[in-house]
């Protein structure tokens, strides 16, 4: 394994393409959570009565919680007073700007990470809701889009606008004491994204929110919103990168879907934030809560994710397939290197009858990359006819990582069918001196077998991520020596 | 074009080439023979560049160079091909995607244009025809789940793509139907020019009924205890290495 480990070598030493920070007056609270930080955000946000009122409970059911356990990952004991709630930059705190009113100095960090907004709108079509920290500072596309009925808007902002559909639909995916990190970002978060998609209605773009976190030791906390309405369609992307750090930031997202009968959502990301050095040192703690409701008959969720970054992840998109014939799916790539640690997966609650699931997960391990699959299919009593197809393949490079495998399988409906594959391989010396002799540089060659195993999830990403994503899998290759 | 004086290899700490010498000039078919552990497939690994085989001792010269000190993808770039004995899978990776980035890395290395997918599949389709090789081969993941007598073919359908100057043959008869053996002998013959090179390393002469060399020589410890026309192949056929060896101890 003498080549594949110089390539890891050089994939470690490589530096971190994304790793450089914004220059920006910050509106920033001194560290610690109470309730006086969660009132102050919730002033802050001009939030309607009741946002308040919500945050403050989940807060005091967090105070109850403990932190889980179970997971696959070690990390220092997190220090949740010392981290810094809210973080806004200065000039967006006068609530939404057009794009030429928007920070010069922001609009350069998003180019250096290849989002030229301006192209992006030409070009790909995409309307961006841009997340600096914590405040929306760039929304595009929102006329076109309010033309079709859609409402693609800061969560902030729905809170204020739209007041009653967020009280109607908030936290009924994921409750604010679903798990330790959910309550907390149900206490502290300070924006995301909502997304209404009226019945009937094919959203006319792709919608597409980049995270970036900037402010040093700050918690991010986002919270996302997606209603599909009666047979209406959506695709979201999710992208984040991060600079570098050398203290670890907590991440604690929430994320909920909602598709009601006859809708579609897809959901994709591409995950890159700052994984850390080699030894661990710096990079994300990525503790996220995604979950779909397929509420209505022939609804249908799909995840696909993509996740290079992080130091940790703890993170399991999951489908409540709770109409009848409805279809869930998850398409995974998990990349861990260095001394990354990922724990994901996903859950799949058949409730419905003829309920489809569909799990792709396809976890890459290099150096000392610990790569965790955890995954749950139920079919309940009432899931007559479920059907759940899960495969499961890991790829090791080295010998020093590791790949983990957690499949869960409860089934109490004699009707239903859960099928369940997983393999493990690596890339050997043989399959890189075979494409060397081809002619291939080392790095084009683990480049390629690596696309070659993701191929199954790539092809469910929309176009542009696709190529994002096969371009972040050669970035993390980058440098590599022949 | 390819010189190997006195070569000298230790592969975990045995030396299997113990003081090998061979010329092979450019338009030269050589076949080189010899009983299982004489040293033929460490030969061909040692030229292809594969690390664990370390030279302790001697050179190689190739088109003027060393090519002890070339990475495998540049010996593969200046011309050298390997048929591998025992190919290897790549899942997921579409058969048709590798070949054209093999050619377009080595198209790349000398200065030509790279092709594009449409020029590249009547490109195929040709060498193909060539071949009279059908088209499945191409739509599958590289050698995943190939027969034995597929992987073969595929690694001679790659050899006339990439038009090497010196190709290595290793073993590619064995294990082979007279089909797919003939299909292999196509592939050799249709390469056949002044400025090619080939080295076909065999155990059997059966191979040498459709290809015709030049030189044959037969290894034995390490070495070429013996070269010939190809009626040195007819001869070892018949009497068996064991009169190679009685030979040797004879000499000696």
């Amino acid at each position: 394994m003498e080549a594949a480990e110089r390539q890891l070598d050089a994939m470690n030493h490589a530096g971190y393409a994304a790793g450089f920070i914004t220059d920006i007056e910050s509106d920033t609270v001194p560290p610690g959570v109470d309730e006086s930080v969660i009132r102050f955000i919730s002033a802050k946000k001009r939030e309607p009565e009741f946002m308040c009122e919500w945050r403050l409970q989940a807060f005091r059911q967090w105070l109850t919680m403990t932190e889980p356990t179970w997971a696959h990952l070690h990390y220092p004991k997190i220090d949740y007073q010392a981290i810094s709630y809210y973080s806004a930059p200065k000039s967006a705190s006068d609530g939404p700007k057009s794009l030429d009113e928007v920070d010069p100095e922001l609009l350069r960090t998003y180019e250096k990470l290849g989002i030229p907004l301006q192209e992006q709108k030409v070009l790909a079509g995409v309307a961006v809701d841009m997340v600096f920290d914590s405040v929306s500072v760039a929304t595009t596309f929102r006329k076109q889009l309010a033309e079709a009925g859609v409402i693609f808007c800061s969560i902030s902002e729905a809170m204020r606008e739209y007041p009653a559909m967020v009280q109607q639909y908030l936290g009924t995916v994921v409750p604010p004491d679903d798990n330790y990190f959910a309550a907390l970002n149900a206490a502290v978060f300070t924006d995301g994204t909502f997304v209404y998609i009226p019945p009937g209605v094919r959203c006319p773009m792709e919608l597409s929110t980049y995270f970036r976190i900037n402010e040093r030791n700050t918690g991010q906390f986002e919270r996302t919103l997606i209603i599909a309405d009666k047979g209406s369609y959506v695709s979201y992307l999710e992208g984040c990168t991060a600079p570098q750090r050398d203290e670890n930031q907590l991440h604690a997202a929430v994320v909920e879907l909602i598709a009601l009968e006859d809708a579609e959502i897809k959901y994709s990301t591409v995950q890159n934030w700052y994984p850390g050095d080699a030894n661990g040192k710096g990079g994300i703690y990525n503790f996220v809560t995604k979950r779909g409701l397929c509420a209505g008959d022939r609804s249908h969720i799909s995840w696909t994710q993509v996740e290079t970054g992080s130091a940790i992840t703890w993170k399991y998109p999951s489908c409540i397939l709770k109409g009848d014939d409805a279809v869930g799916e998850f398409y995974s790539v998990a990349v861990t290197r260095g001394a990354q640690q990922a724990d994901t997966g996903t859950k799949m609650y058949h409730i419905g009858k003829n309920t489809r699931s569909t799990i792709v997960s396809k976890g890459i391990s290099a150096d000392r990359g610990q790569n965790t699959y955890r995954g749950l299919v139920r079919m309940n009593q009432s899931a007559e006819n479920g059907r759940n197809h899960t495969q499961c393949d890991s790829l090791l490079i080295g010998d020093k990582c590791g790949a983990h495998t957690f499949p869960y399988i409860e089934v109490a409906n004699p009707t239903a069918k859960v099928e369940h594959e997983a393999t493990t391989s690596k890339i050997g010396e043989d399959q890189l001196f075979y494409c060397r002799q081809r002619g291939l540089s080392p790095e084009d060659a683990v480049s390629m077998i690596v696309n070659g195993f993701c191929k199954e999830v790539f092809k469910e990403l929309p176009m542009e991520f696709a190529v994002e994503a096969r371009k972040l899998l050669a970035i993390s290759l980058e440098g590599a020596v022949g | 074009m390819l010189s190997v004086k006195d070569l000298h290899v230790v592969v975990n700490g045995k030396e299997i080439l113990t003081g090998l010498n061979l010329e092979i000039k450019p338009g030269e078919i050589h076949a080189l023979m010899g009983p299982n552990g004489s040293g033929k497939s460490t030969l061909s690994k040692v030229l292809a560049g594969r690390e664990e085989y370390v030279v302790t001792e001697g050179s190689v010269t190739y088109k003027g160079q060393d090519l002890l000190a070339l990475a495998p993808e540049v010996r593969a770039q200046q011309g050298i091909f390997m048929a591998f004995q025992y190919p290897v899978e790549i899942p997921g990776v579409n058969n048709t995607y590798f070949l054209q980035m093999a050619l377009n890395a080595i198209r790349k290395a000398r200065g030509e244009a790279e092709l594009n997918s449409l020029a590249f599949m009547r490109l195929v389709r040709d060498k193909l025809k060539a071949l009279e090789m059908d088209e499945s081969l191409l739509k599958r993941y590289v050698n995943a789940g190939f027969s034995g007598g597929e992987m073969k073919r595929n690694e001679i359908l790659q050899m006339t793509l990439l038009e090497p100057s010196l190709a290595i043959l290793d073993e590619t008869d064995s294990g082979l139907d007279i089909d797919a053996l003939k299909i292999v002998a196509r592939g050799v013959n249709t390469l056949r020019s002044p400025e090619r090179a080939m080295l076909v390393i065999t155990h059997y002469q059966r191979l040498l009924d459709y290809i015709e060399p030049d030189v044959v020589h037969v290894l034995s410890g390490g070495k070429i205890v013996m070269s010939g026309d190809k009626s040195l192949a007819l001869e070892l056929e018949a009497k068996g290495y064991g009169w190679v060896q009685d030979g040797l101890e004879q000499a000696a």
